[in-house]
């Protein structure tokens, strides 16, 4: 197929690589270094979708990231990607892309009848029309939304591509890479500051690849590309291209994304699709340049109306013709540069001028080729439906408002230019303040708040002397403060163009009798009465404007609108534009992809896994694994065709019988030293610590201020000075921090440090009936019989050439001991005991037996300990000094904490004993009571009992004390069951407590 | 994101430490008897001032010391830090 609008001697494309792709299932040629809409307008197609509201016909309307229509559904490597400018996409061989916003397809698409009902589709329509009823939000406003609107579809498949983060720092982060961007970066690269450049486009130089200027005797573009091929040589320097700065966060931390391979048919194995840089600079040079803006008129959304700019880049960087038959409708000088590169390429195009009349370098130069100018001239309104056919225009009189002579001429496209608004998103987002400026109808940086400064059009400066004067001042002067070096640059020397004023004209007026809709906002579909029907309907604030008509608010951030919208606001409130003031610029400046932020910390990547030195013996050993937090723990170990209910009862029940063995490594453990140790310990747990002996661990318990229990766990004596604490898997690490707190900050006189030592051992609970029989021969020279090791006894011990310390203590209830070895013999010491308990009938047991084991125990743990109960709720009273104080001790008195039907703790067995109890399940007295049904409690923790063979639940419950022996109901809404249960002792099993110190 | 310096490592992302709330606060002396109100007052009531705020931060990432820092609420300006000994103001 012929590429019926490429230009054949100018542009910046290899027309030696010719590349294939599909649109729409059709298929095309363009080159390589083409953008998908350069391709597609030389290919002739100017019907890329619909538009959001009404379904309009869409094409193009700019060529980069202010691109309000060109949104695209894009196909590559097998995954598809939503809203994807056209305008950015680079062409790749094998590219496929489909129009969105349009059913059943784009050039018949059924939505299109709001346009023709659009008097039901005005501003706020969504919010008066779907209010009522409210029960007819999810069933029907939503989907019929959802269906109508949206642009694209998410892919539902998984993400295959990579994406990173890298973290950097600089002494300059440079945004852009235009004539602003080149100078400064220059200046301060050679003055040795550490610099980032970051251009967003694949082609650095920004306004200096289309504008018609020389620089020390070079076009624009070679002495950018000399700038740039000198700064990529320097070590100092980092430039990147596809790289857009979307973010400017607090202590100047900006944030970039880098589309490392969005423009390659697929990424290569390891490298990342996309990359999110966080950078820090100590200085930020905001060189973002300007956007054209757009005059308003009738039907200026049809396919054809463009940007004079994005006409002339796609003429100049692309080689390709936006039209043949261009109408450049301007009301300054800068679209003569657009009109004249037509010319140069044997186009003979229009111009209409807003203004009476110029007389700069650049009209008159326009004049003497010969194009047709007429000055007080406006385009009325587009004609044509899928393509811009032709144009009325008319004369325009001196104020503007009325319309003369109106007449029909022939075009295929109108290039509009009402002047240049500064892109100050990123220096509106550091937090600095904006100001606005008459001569350019624009607002501008004000103060800034953060290390920044913007130049060049970015700042409202618009020729190319100044801005290079000002950047190459700013850049040596910026590195100067951090660098200390003395080294500037000559500034080059400038040749360009002198312009005029431009027309402060910015809307068409409508002709009698006529009522076009002239758009502000494209992508949204906010036309010019929208915003007139908000204000009559008493909106003023431009921020109630703005979500009232959702003017600005499409994915676009109105780069294109939004003047125009506060010039209309204005116009109506007879106000000034700064008085109206411009909506917050909010990151991120263009949209970022979901991948791109969330990195590589996806899947079990999203945070790190922890795994104890006897993992891969668990592994070889059939484990089935479970979350404890960060760590990996066997839940059960899988025998034949058992799940999880058989092994784990297996489990229990051995160890009831037997012994068993439990990798007990991921319990936090903290080392206590210092001679003020004993007196921290005191303060910190609830119970008594003073006079604990060497040789001898505690049970203790922990409270936060406020009274509510935040840990348990055993501390043993180790030696004098030297505690060894272990807290819970879940709170060990808030537990250290809790403990830092009250020694730096509260009592920095206790001469006590803490350190966390859970990493440096290994840790086994071996536990059951036989376990002293197994630990005696694991340690044949230690006296480990119960006089030897009491309850609540540490020895340190040998166990095959490996030393060891032997705590007898039990979380099982049953008769047991943890042994814990450096880590790195974790291993050696968990297949001793896996050998030699062969003869005991011994079996390793995963959490879910260990579960069993403590609930019908009674032992609380972190289902029970749930950050809402106090000692006295979970049968920890016990343990409360009334002697001495201690953290939380104070808020233990509160009234609410020593009512007498105070909750409690209690067991609660099914009455079929069959039926297991859901934990969560809410204790009610009457299953059929009338909503909402009183909870008395609930249950916290299930199991099946393995000493009664029944099932058998913990719970807190209001009152509990007094409860034992009523019944009550458990009632699950969630899986929906209620359930008769009795109310027992939280103790269903050994409730003297003989096993641990048998 | 914040830029800290702590008075130990130096400069470093907020993403190493984490809030601890306002460094004013001070708490009781052990075994002093009290008011319910002014244990409340310690246990539960905190100013949310706009601007200056004496605030804790604890370096877990980095060297675990508690530190405090001196910043505005508002603009995140940061001040001054200081050690947990260090007396401010
Ligand atoms: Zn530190």
């Amino acid at each position: 197929m012929v590429q019926n609008y490429r230009l054949d001697k100018i542009g910046l494309v290899n027309r030696e690589k010719k590349l294939s792709f599909k649109f729409n299932g059709k298929k095309y040629f363009g080159y390589e270094g083409d953008t998908l809409a350069s391709a597609l307008i030389a290919n002739g197609v100017h019907l890329v979708g619909r538009s959001f509201k009404y379904h309009r016909p869409r094409g193009f309307f700019g060529a980069g990231v202010d691109e309000p229509y060109a949104i695209v559904q894009l196909y590559r490597n097998g995954e598809t990607e939503p809203n994807v400018r056209a305008t950015e996409q680079e062409l790749f061989e094998g590219l496929e892309a489909k129009s969105v916003n349009c059913w059943p397809s784009v050039n018949f698409d059924i939505g299109a009848i709001n346009n023709f009902l659009n008097i039901f589709l005005p501003a706020g329509f969504y919010y008066k029309t779907f209010m009522w009823p409210r029960s007819f939000w999810y069933r029907i406003y939503e989907p019929f939304i959802r269906k109508a609107a949206g642009f694209g579809v998410a892919s539902k498949e998984h993400d295959k591509e990579r994406y990173e983060h890298k973290y950097e720092y600089c002494d300059l982060l440079i945004a852009g890479s235009g004539p602003s961007g080149l100078a400064s970066a220059y200046a301060a690269a050679k003055n040795g500051a550490r610099v980032i450049l970051a251009e967003d486009k694949p082609r650095f130089g920004g306004s200096l690849l289309t504008s018609d200027v020389s620089i020390n005797n070079q076009s624009g573009k070679e002495w950018a590309d000399n700038i740039i091929t000198e700064l990529k040589g320097m070590t100092n320097v980092t430039v990147k291209n596809r790289a857009q700065i979307f973010g400017y966060y607090d202590h100047n931390m900006l944030v970039m994304s880098e589309r490392v391979t969005d423009h390659l048919p697929k990424s290569e194995e390891f490298t990342p699709k996309q990359r999110l840089w966080y950078i820090r600079a100590k200085q930020v040079v905001i060189s973002s340049g300007s956007i054209e803006r757009p005059i308003v008129f009738g039907n200026n959304d049809t396919p054809g109306v463009v940007l004079a700019s994005a006409a002339k880049e796609y003429m100049k960087v692309y080689g390709v013709l936006v039209g043949k038959k261009p109408i450049v409708f301007t009301n300054n000088d800068s679209a003569y540069e657009t009109a004249i590169e037509f010319k140069k390429n044997n186009i003979n195009p229009i111009v209409l001028d807003s203004r009476q009349d110029s007389n700069s370098e650049i009209v008159k130069e326009a004049k003497s080729l010969g194009i047709d100018i007429k000055f007080s001239h406006v385009v009325v309104a587009a004609k044509g439906y899928k393509k811009v056919k032709s144009c009325d225009i008319a004369e325009i009189s001196e104020d503007k408002q009325n319309l003369n002579q109106i007449k029909n001429i022939e075009c295929d496209c109108i290039c509009v230019s009402g002047f240049w608004t500064p892109t100050i998103h990123l220096a509106s987002q550091s937090g600095g303040k904006t100001k606005f400026k008459e001569e350019i109808d624009a607002f501008v940086p004000d103060k800034s708040k953060q290390k920044e400064v913007t130049l060049g059009s970015a700042n409202g400066v618009f020729t190319l002397e100044e801005t290079l004067k000002t950047s190459f001042d700013k850049g040596f002067e910026l590195s100067k403060e951090i660098t200390n070096n003395n080294n500037s640059q000559q500034i080059p020397k400038v040749s360009e163009k002198k312009h005029s004023k431009h027309d402060k004209f910015w809307c068409v007026p409508l002709p009698k009798g006529k009522k076009y809709k002239r758009f502000l906002d494209f992508q949204n579909d906010v036309a010019v009465s929208d915003i007139e029907l908000a204000i009559r309907e008493g909106y003023r604030s431009i921020e109630h404007v703005k979500r009232y008509t959702t003017l600005g608010m499409a994915t676009d951030q109105g780069k294109t609108s939004n003047l125009n919208g506060l010039q209309l606001v204005s116009n109506i409130e007879n106000k000034v534009v700064p008085a109206v003031g411009h909506t917050t610029f909010r990151p991120p400046y263009t949209p970022i992809s979901i991948g791109a932020i969330v990195g590589r910390e996806i899947g079990k990547h999203s945070k790190p896994t922890r795994k104890s030195p006897m993992h891969n013996w668990h592994e070889k050993n059939n484990a089935v694994f479970v979350d404890a937090g960060v760590w990996l723990r066997p839940r059960y170990y899988k025998r034949g065709n058992e799940g999880l209910f058989e092994a784990s009862k297996r489990e229990a029940e051995n160890v009831r019988k037997n012994v068993g063995v439990c990798d007990v490594t991921t319990l936090g453990k903290i080392d206590v030293k210092g001679p003020d140790a004993a007196e921290f310990l005191n303060r910190v747990y609830t119970n008594a610590w003073l006079k604990l002996p060497v040789g001898k661990a505690r049970y203790g318990v922990m409270l936060r201020e406020d009274g509510i229990v935040m840990d348990d766990g055993t501390t043993t004596r180790i030696s004098e000075n030297h505690y060894h604490m272990t807290t819970t898997t879940a709170q060990a690490a808030n537990v250290l921090s809790h403990l830092e707190y009250y020694l730096q900050l509260v009592w920095p006189e206790l001469d006590v440090n803490v350190v966390s030592t859970t990493e440096q051992w290994a840790g086994a609970a071996i536990a059951g009936p036989k376990s002293r029989d197994l630990l005696q021969k694991l340690f044949p020279d230690t006296d480990v019989s119960n006089e030897g090791l009491p309850f609540m006894g540490f020895v340190e011990a040998d166990l095959f050439g490996v030393n060891a310390r032997i705590f007898r203590i039990s979380f099982s209830g049953e008769l047991a001991y943890e042994v814990n070895v450096e880590s790195d013999n974790g291993n050696f010491m968990w297949e001793k005991i896996i050998e030699i308990g062969k003869d005991f009938d011994l079996q390793p047991y995963g959490t879910e037996a260990l579960s069993t084991l403590r609930i019908e125990m009674g032992h609380v743990a972190g289902s029970e300990l749930d950050g809402r109960t106090i000692p006295y709720d979970t049968g920890l009273d016990g343990l409360v000094s009334k002697k001495k104080d201690f953290i939380g001790k104070r808020s233990l008195l509160k009234k609410a904490y020593n009512e007498k039907d105070r909750q409690r703790l209690v067991g609660v067995v099914p009455l079929d004993k069959k039926t297991s109890i859901p934990e969560g399940s809410h204790l009610v007295k009457d299953p059929k009571g009338k909503l909402p049904n009183p909870k008395l409690g609930h249950i916290s923790a299930s199991c099946w009992s393995v000493e009664h063979n029944n099932p058998f639940s913990l719970a807190i419950l209001k009152d509990g004390k007094n409860m034992i022996g009523s019944k009550l109901y458990a009632m699950s809404p969630l899986k929906n069951k209620t359930i008769a249960v009795e109310i027992v002792s939280s103790h269903y099993v050994d409730p003297k407590g003989e096993r641990v110190r048998s | 994101m914040l830029y800290i310096k702590c008075p130990h490592c130096g400069l470093r992302s907020q993403n190493e430490f984490a809030y601890g709330g306002d460094a004013s606060v001070k708490r009781p002396e052990l075994n002093k008897e009290i008011s319910d109100q002014e244990w409340d007052e310690f246990v539960y009531l905190r100013k949310s001032p706009r601007g200056k705020h004496l605030e804790l931060w604890h370096h877990v990432s980095g060297c675990r010391q508690w530190i405090k820092v001196l910043r505005d609420t508002s603009t995140h300006e940061i001040f001054n830090t200081y050690k947990s000994e260090e007396k401010v103001g």
